[in-house]
């Protein structure tokens, strides 16, 4: 047999000699450093879930119907009368779901140990561009169950368009094809759903990927490998504190895998809507272009941002201060490496004020999603009584929230540039212990 | 040939024009791809007026009629809803409609009640931020969102808040009034959504 593997493989080498470098590049000489820690998992996860949409998805379209007429039936269809069309169809909700938890933490790594910092600000910006398409992605699948939730999360997010000044209306019914979401809209979510955007993300996974291994992966301690010591029992010339991705970390990712596929499976086996939170009791009532679900709200994933709209109150006529917040929230984000200047990498280095402040930020991005899931209409006559004002309370609570995330961005400008930070020596080396 | 010197500037003219000539078929090609975006004629003709009778809407009580897609909130306002409108003007961003909110109803429903006839309110149930059906909240109590709450429309996405004649309330995140359309009276008891008034601008 191991002749007929190597006449194979000589065979494929001959006609294409390059395949073999591209995949010891990648795969068994791409060293990485040896101290990836617990946080270091999301970036293969994240991989394991565009891999389970992307199969789950293509077996959903085999029996979905994208007509306004048809969409709601033939989801409840494949729900009901397709064999393990259940199975399929909640690996791929719960997926989405399970998309944004890994991608979320994978993006907090980078924040974390300063991973967007020189030489990986190409990395980053094209991590935050995969992040961008995602949130399109997502929201367009939202919408296809045509569900009302569905209906009128496509009317309000396309209506979003309509608070730019001018020519506002006339973009909205150009991306609705229609003047509120019909056939029309549903069919080019489709369209883009299933395969405009599925390319547009694999292609920016893949540049994504190409542009981390030109420069090598960070770590948590923040230091260079690659410009450090060189040697290590693979390679003369090679990093001393690299080891070969595969198998080193391929097996390694093999752990954090079986564990996350455990968690995914408990809750497409016992809890597929995740109590609303992964799929929307409103999405189970058809379409209704006359009556808009009692609470409208994204799903949790988008509710930090969306928060950030409601929370900014319109002023000159127009409801555009909102919109530019919650996408100036995300612009942010895509400007990290030069809006941080700091000098060290890694948090375990930084100063106390960029440990407080991160902390603070993120308790903010959880009062978003407080707000935005509407969890703050109960809590608040739960603390304060029921004869409470909760729009004032909630306005007052948000804002502060607003500020933070917003005031997170401003001060680590002020304090990594005018020279503030006082952060810790960094060792020369990784610290690990073997 | 191969000794010929390049000339240069020959080169750079035929790339430049060879881009231009291409990047104007781009574009012309791209035209059809995002006209073909826009609402269909089919999209374009649905829509036509709609009669609906008053005989059953009692006092306080909303009806919700479909126009061009639309829904139309037709209330019966009752005398105690009406005697509250002019107290919120302090409270609202465009009470008298001539600012921002100017171009959200016809002339002729540019009033205090904003109707043409005071109790019967016609208005186009979509919140001016961003296209929800407010709910409507026509009981003159204390609610959850204002204490001191004189009866309107409460928006369940953004919690934008109108009065009883769709004014919309100050620091809430829609910026106009909601939207009357064109109707009018057929009858004592039958109005016509989607036409003027005879003689009306």
């Amino acid at each position: 047999m191991a002749n007929v593997f190597s006449t194979i493989g000589e065979w494929v080498n001959e006609r294409a000699p390059g395949l073999m470098p591209v995949y010891r590049k990648h795969m068994t000489e791409y060293y990485a450093p040896k101290n990836f820690n617990l946080w270091y998992y999301f970036g293969s996860l994240a991989l394991l879930v565009l891999a389970n949409q992307i199969i789950t998805g293509i077996f959903l379209t085999m029996n979905y119907d994208p007509s306004a007429s048809g969409a709601f039936d033939s989801v409840q269809y494949i729900m009901r009368d397709v064999e393990w069309g259940w199975l399929i169809r909640y690996m791929h909700s719960t997926g989405a779901s399970l998309f944004f938890v890994v991608i979320y933490l994978h993006m907090f790594r980078g924040i974390l140990y300063g991973s967007y910092k020189k030489p990986r600000e190409l990395v980053w910006l094209l991590g935050m561009l995969i992040f961008l398409v995602l949130m399109a992605e997502a929201f367009m699948g939202y919408v296809l169950p045509w569900g009302n939730m569905s209906f009128w999360g496509a009317k309000v997010i396309v209506s979003l368009f309509g608070t730019i000044p001018v020519i506002g209306k006339d973009l909205v019914e150009w991306i609705m094809g229609d003047f509120l979401p019909a056939d029309a809209t549903l069919n080019r979510f489709f369209a883009l759903h299933v395969i405009a955007l599925p390319l547009v993300l694999i292609l920016l996974v893949v540049l994504h990927l190409a542009a981390l291994h030109e420069v090598g992966s960070n770590n948590p301690d923040g230091v260079d490998i690659k410009h450090g010591a060189k040697g290590n029992r693979w390679d003369a010339t090679k990093p001393a504190d690299g080891i070969p991705f595969h198998p080193y970390y391929t097996v390694k990712d093999l752990v954090g895998v079986g564990l996350f596929l455990a968690i995914g499976a408990f809750i497409i086996f016992f809890q597929p809507t995740f109590g609303g939170w992964f799929l929307e009791h409103d999405n189970s009532i058809p379409a209704n272009n006359l009556v808009t679900p009692a609470q409208i709200k994204p799903v949790w994933y988008f509710t930090a941002f969306y928060a950030i709209v409601r929370m900014i109150p319109s002023a000159f006529g127009t409801a555009v201060w909102g919109v530019l917040g919650m996408f100036g929230a995300i612009v942010l984000l895509f400007l990290l490496p030069w809006i941080d200047a700091g000098k060290v990498k890694s948090i375990r280095y930084r100063g106390t004020g960029f440990k407080v402040a991160l902390t603070l930020f993120v308790l903010a991005f959880f009062g978003l999603v407080l707000i935005g899931t509407d969890s703050t209409a109960e809590l608040i006559p739960m603390l304060f009584g029921s004869s409470v004002d909760v729009t004032s309370v909630e306005n007052l609570f948000g804002r502060v929230m607003v500020l933070i995330y917003f005031g997170f961005f401003v001060f680590l400008w002020l304090y990594t540039h005018l020279g503030w930070e006082k952060t810790k020596p960094v060792p020369e080396r990784v610290t690990t212990h073997d | 040939m191969a000794n010929e010197v390049v000339d240069l500037g020959r080169r750079r003219f035929l790339t430049t024009t060879t881009a231009v000539v291409g990047g104007v078929g781009v574009v012309a090609a791209a035209v059809p791809f995002i006209k073909s975006w826009e609402p269909s004629a089919r999209a374009k003709a649905a829509g036509a007026p709609v009669t609906q009778s008053l005989k059953k809407i009692e006092p306080g009580q909303q009806l919700i009629v479909a126009w061009r897609s639309l829904p139309v909130f037709i209330v019966n306002r009752t005398p105690p809803q009406l005697a509250a409108l002019p107290k919120q003007d302090p409270r609202l961003v465009d009470p008298g409609s001539t600012g921002s909110s100017v171009d959200q109803q016809p002339k002729y429903a540019q009033n205090a009640t904003r109707s043409i006839k005071p109790e019967w309110l016609v208005m186009i149930g979509i919140c001016t931020h961003l296209g929800c059906v407010p709910d409507y909240v026509g009981e003159m109590k204390a609610e959850p969102f204002d204490p001191n709450w004189q009866g309107g429309y409460y928006c369940p996405c953004h919690h934008s808040r109108y009065d009883m004649a769709g004014r919309v309330y100050q620091g809430v995140p829609a910026p106009k009034n909601m939207e009357i359309p064109p109707y009018h009276f057929v009858d004592d008891t039958t109005v016509q959504i989607g036409v003027d008034p005879q003689g009306a601008a």
